[in-house]
């Protein structure tokens, strides 16, 4: 079992060409999208100079947008893959910190899909380095020049400033990743090693962790998601992002197990696993859908300006994709996932499970590009590419280190238990 | 009519359930086991239906549903339109996000009080009605079977002492 998983290898040998693929699409799309804005721009300014400088200033706004496209295609792309890991790693350390009896047999699924952590980190870290040294305009507020005219940015600044800003990355990054190579680490040597020990080693730390990933994970999510649109706030936000990642990591634990299932591995696990997973994915959908009522009910209510925009340009300019995903993510899951015997059906747990990913791609999709390209949005080339290359790139790394290890904890001293878990 | 049945007392749950098991196999009628708390997994040995009351629940819960959307548009929009936070008044979508909690509660309060109820009647209780349970021990901590004799009553008191039973009685009983 060690390395039987060669059919893996030949199916996803097929991946990193996509890869390359989709990366080459989405540069291309890039210059030619930055080329042709900048040919506009420069006939709008030779023939409009003397005519108003607000048209310029808007073609200059409109430039900024549409440069900003592939970039934010980019980032919403590798933002939500990097969250499926994290979502997973905090469903991993609940696992581990109350100590379920029902999951153990998952968990070696569960650490391979948290190997895309350490890649995803990397491609955010290189993105925000990237916005940082100001080759996009994703964040605002790093331009000093908006800064220096907008009060309520340097109200902010102390908090929004671009070292402090890499500093607290790199620090989340660290703690998060730290997490996932040490407990990966006992994970493996409880296989040979002391039983208990290690048991007790992992739930020891996997409630630290727990700890210290929901303070970071908040900070997490103001920085990288909420400063895109630096005037606006929430303080829900971080518990909001929380449910889309969690419910997306669920949803795919369930579908990388039903796939390796479908391919002969995981004999032991059996259909009370599924159910259990598709309750989780029923009620976190159900969790999302509370905290975005609750974010979305009281700004609506409250109508305070300030706040109130993110929601009209949501409405205004995504009507589609914002209540789109609301149907994908709350009423589909909460219909269809009702019934017990679909949550015990392979097949519908996919189907269910690939409409709760897209749903999570466009709530990604809306926390970012309203405030980053405006009403110039499109799901296009560059978003479906960067999907597919950050697609291409966590089902790589997924299933590299999945097939690192044998693919059942023998060494957790809850395995009968998860192994003859029934429902 | 009467009918005689043997009540077969016993001090643990797993003990129980391999009686259970063991006793179904032989083709024996079980009428019925009165445990002191829900033992997991012992309605699939008895061979029990699934219950239905889910989807009563549910049909509760749209009642629920449609009454509270109803009954919102002829408080808030229809009778006598209010004013809270400037909000629109007259329209009840524009206002709909207003309602949208109390949509929420309404249906988990029907769907909750309804389906309690539906538990009662279904299991004919009612306040103030007289115990069902033969043995007040099974509220304590014994567990009581309760088999149908047909014919072969020597046989059914062998087999039911053979399963670690700790007392077992034979009693007339009208059903």
């Amino acid at each position: 079992m060690v390395l039987g998983s060669m059919s893996l290898i030949y199916g996803f040998l097929s991946a990193p060409s996509t890869i390359s693929e989709a990366q080459e699409m989405v540069a291309d799309i890039q210059h030619g999208e930055e080329h042709g804005t900048s040919l506009n721009h420069y006939k709008e300014e030779s023939s409009e100079t003397d005519i108003d400088k607000q048209e310029v200033d808007h073609g200059e706004h409109l430039l900024h947008q549409l440069q900003n496209r592939p970039w934010a295609a980019l980032y919403v792309a590798a933002l939500f893959f990097f969250m499926i890991p994290l979502g997973v790693l905090a469903f991993y350390a609940i696992n581990r910190a109350s100590q379920a009896g029902w999951s153990i047999v998952l968990f070696r699924v569960m650490e391979g899909i948290t190997g895309y952590l350490l890649p995803g980190s990397i491609t955010i870290f290189i993105i925000l380095v990237l916005s940082v040294m100001h080759l996009n305009h994703l964040f605002i507020w790093m331009d000093p020049e908006v800064v220096a005219h907008d009060e309520l940015i340097q109200g902010k600044s102390g908090y929004l400033d671009t070292t402090w800003f890499l500093v607290r990355a790199v620090f989340y990054l660290l703690g998060w990743n730290f997490y996932r190579y040490i407990s990966r680490k006992i994970s493996i040597s409880q296989d040979q090693g002391d039983h208990l020990k290690n048991h007790k080693k992992n739930f020891r730390l996997a409630a630290g962790f727990l700890v210290f990933y929901i303070y970071t994970e908040s900070m997490m999510s103001w920085d990288w998601i909420m400063s895109i649109d630096p005037h606006w706030f929430s303080t829900l936000f971080g518990w909001y992002v929380f449910a889309s990642m969690f419910v997306t990591g669920i949803t795919v634990i369930a579908l990388v197990t039903i796939y390796l299932k479908s391919i002969g591995y995981l004999e032991y696990v059996n259909a009370s696993h599924i159910h259990n997973l598709g309750l989780f994915m029923f009620g976190v959908s159900i969790f999302w859908g509370y905290l975005w009522f609750s974010q979305f009910m009281l700004i609506w209510y409250a109508n305070i300006p300030e706040e109130v925009t993110y929601f009209i340009t949501r409405i205004e300019d995504y009507n589609l994709p914002f209540f789109g995903m609301i149907a994908m993510n709350l009423v589909f899951p909460l219909v269809f996932l009702m019934n017990r015997d679909y949550k015990r059906n392979n097949y519908l747990i996919v189907m269910a499970g690939i409409v709760i990913v897209l749903g999570h791609y466009i709530d990604v999709y809306n926390m970012i590009m309203p405030s980053a390209v405006g009403d110039q949005w499109f799901i296009g080339i560059p978003e479906i590419g960067g999907f597919m290359f950050f697609l291409g790139l966590f089902i790589l790394f997924t299933f590299k280190s999945l097939e690192k290890a044998p693919l059942l904890t023998t060494g957790d001293p809850f395995l009968k238990e998860s192994e003859h878990f029934h429902y | 009519m009467n009918n005689k049945v043997i009540h077969a007392l016993y001090d643990d749950d797993d003990v129980l359930m391999k009686a259970v098991k063991d006793i179904r196999e032989k083709k024996h009628h079980i009428e019925e086991v009165y445990t002191p708390f829900p033992v997991h997994g012992l309605d699939k040995i008895l061979g029990l239906e699934g219950t239905k009351i889910a989807i009563t629940s549910f049909m509760y819960g749209c009642l629920g549903f449609i009454i509270s959307i109803l009954m919102m548009d002829y408080i808030m929009i229809g009778d006598w339109p209010q004013n809270i936070g400037g909000k629109p008044s007259f329209s009840y979508i524009e206002n709909m996000p207003a309602f949208v909690p109390i949509m929420f509660e309404l249906t988990v309060y029907f769907a909750a009080h309804l389906m309690v109820i539906t538990f009662y009647m279904r299991s004919k209780l009612w306040p103030f009605k007289k115990a069902e349970n033969p043995n007040p021990l099974t509220t304590d901590d014994k567990f009581l079977m309760e088999i149908l004799i047909v014919n072969n009553e020597k046989d059914l008191i062998k087999l039911v002492k053979t399963t670690g039973a700790i007392e077992v009685k034979v009693i007339e009983k009208n059903i």
